[in-house]
């Protein structure tokens, strides 16, 4: 049975996906993130891992899958970062349960509120991790509202392009 | 009740989430040992990723190989004649090199000092990166199973890298020497003043706890100093791009390093270091009657043909011989030391060589010394007999040829 939710205005779909393309999709992310920089430096810049979280959240419009994907991916990005594990685990679970909750009330498919969704979440992502970092471990993180905004809005163009790709996964539930 | 958790059933859901994750966060924090604690969480995402990327790193050099073994052969003639001709130019620099190295161990041995010695390394591939800027290593294609083990150094051919953070099975986490939970014990080359290398959030490397009032220039070279017990004295880090003021009473000195750390592909692990006092050659050791042969005007070699004069018909060529004449373990032949190239590890390449030979004096010690006899004319003495001694007495005049 098809769960369908509304807003006031349109009807919004619910979309599921393979069991291989929900687990194989953000792997791809993880793998891609840790090796890529190795030929493109500036591609530290981009977190693909991130992207899949929120591509996944607003199409699932799951507040608890949401949320539960972020938290799995965030911990693994811990896992092979060389900080403590949790910081990336709590700002991934954070943007993933926000996503979705997002994606529930709002038509979040077009091009524009892809773009501006990930703007938004990806300067609380950074804001979430700086807080646990300096606040929870101790760690002397500097913030930088340049650098910062630069990579939110590069990561918002990439996602918009790679959140069309992925579509092509996309089964309507 | 039961409709207040049916309500707020995912709110509460993300609160016990991320509950448990600040209380897995606590726990690491309080407990020393961060790496065990969370250990098997990171075998399980390694043990998931790793063999992704070692394969992606396996087709990559088949494809690079096959391509520039076979079809991309453009300006290889030339490469070659390049190469031999640095090959050429780097042995003289060799020799030159192997004789400051005997003067650096005599006076090593003379004071006392005790040397690091670069004794194994392997060269291992790197496979991936943690992709964040906040954490900055790298993953190796080699762990434990191959005599990996944590806090051992990393280094290429250019310089310092980092050292082993974590060990797997068959993969190893490097943190890099630009990573803000980094430090590295170094040595400004010209002012030798002592320092600490630390990476800062933005990905540079800088110097830390060198005085204000110290006198550095941009430009100056850091060395590891060996201080830190992981790094043996010597490396070469990289240099000096600007000086500023830090906090209190300290220096901050950017340094620019050697090795681009965000371009690494092979990498070293310096396996094992040994630490010995110089061994210095008996026959180096400088002698009166060595620097008395030297010093005094050479007597040609008679004809041996010419019949054998009385002693006390020339008393002035006798007393030259007298000095020159044989004496136990003086003339004859004598036993000469010349280093020979540096030898790679079995496991390392000629890279690592290159880079281990450029990277520490200790490098070069490493290499066999080759024992070669070498008889010492009584007349004049070879070339090489002169520059076994160069430290040790004045430079003498070019020998001028006699006439016979």
């Amino acid at each position: 049975m098809p769960v369908i939710t509304y807003t006031s205005q349109d009807q919004i779909e619910v979309y599921r996906f393979n069991l291989s393309v929900a687990i194989g999709v953000p792997l791809m992310a993880l793998v891609a993130q840790a090796f890529l920089p190795r030929w493109l430096p500036f591609m530290t810049i981009f977190d693909l891992p991130f992207l899949v979280v929120i591509f996944f959240a607003v199409a699932r419009r799951s507040q608890v899958a949401g949320l539960i994907t972020g938290g799995v991916v965030g911990v693994l990005q811990d896992a092979l970062g060389g900080q403590y594990i949790g910081m990336y685990g709590i700002a991934q679970t954070v943007v993933g349960y926000g996503a979705s909750s997002l994606g529930v009330r709002l038509d979040v498919e077009n091009a524009g509120a892809r773009f501006l969704v990930t703007l938004f979440f990806y300067v609380t992502h950074e804001v979430v991790y700086f807080t646990v970092a300096r606040g929870l471990v101790g760690l002397t993180l500097r913030w930088s509202w340049m650098r910062e905004l630069g990579a939110a809005l590069a990561n918002a163009i990439l996602a918009v392009f790679l959140f069309a790709l992925l579509d092509r996964f996309k089964q309507r539930a | 009740m039961e409709t207040l958790i049916t309500r707020y059933r995912n709110v509460s859901i993300l609160v016990i989430v991320l509950f448990a994750q600040v209380l897995g966060l606590a726990v690491q924090v309080k407990r020393s040992s961060e790496n065990e604690s969370s250990r098997l969480i990171r075998i399980w995402a390694i043990s998931v990723v790793t063999p992704l990327e070692k394969g992606i790193v396996g087709i990559q050099n088949g494809v690079g190989n096959v391509w520039h073994g076979y079809a991309y052969l453009r300006g290889v003639r030339r490469e070659n004649r390049e190469l031999k001709a640095e090959i050429a130019k780097l042995r003289l620099e060799q020799v030159r090199l192997s004789q400051d190295a005997e003067q650096g161990r005599r006076l090593q041995a003379l004071l006392g000092f005790k040397e690091q010695f670069i004794s194994r390394t392997l060269p291992a591939q790197v496979i991936g990166s943690s992709g964040s800027e906040q954490s900055r290593s790298i993953y190796i294609d080699k762990g434990s199973r191959d005599g990996i083990d944590k806090d051992m150094a990393v280094i290429t051919a250019d310089g310092v890298v980092g050292k082993v953070l974590r060990v797997f099975n068959s993969t190893s986490q490097v943190l890099l020497i630009n990573d803000q939970s980094s430090g590295v014990g170094a040595i400004l080359e010209k002012a030798r003043l002592q320092g600490v290398l630390r990476g800062t959030p933005l990905g540079e490397v800088v110097l830390e706890k060198i005085m204000v009032d110290e006198q550095v220039e941009a430009g100056d070279k850091v060395l590891t100093s060996g201080g830190d017990q992981i790094f043996p004295k010597g490396l070469p880090v990289g240099i000096v791009t600007k000086i500023a003021k830090g906090n209190e009473l300290f220096l901050s000195i950017h340094i620019r390093p050697f090795t681009n750390l965000s371009r690494l592909e092979e990498v070293l692990v310096i396996t094992q270091k040994a630490e010995k006092a110089p061994a210095v050659k008996e026959a180096s050791t400088p002698r009166a009657v060595d620097i008395l042969s030297q010093r005094l005007p050479s007597v040609p070699d008679k004809p041996p043909d010419e019949p054998k004069k009385p002693a006390a018909a020339d008393p002035e060529t006798n007393q030259a011989k007298a000095i020159q004449a044989p004496k136990p373990g003086v003339s004859g032949s004598t036993n000469l030391r010349l280093q020979s190239p540096p030898k790679p590890d079995a496991e390392s390449g000629p890279k690592a060589a290159a880079g281990a030979a450029a990277a520490s004096p200790a490098a070069v010690t490493k290499s066999e010394p080759v024992t070669m006899k070498v008889s010492q004319s009584k007349s004049k003495p070879e070339p090489a007999a002169r520059q076994r001694n160069s430290d040790d007495v004045p430079p003498a005049p070019p020998a001028q040829e006699k006439p016979h």
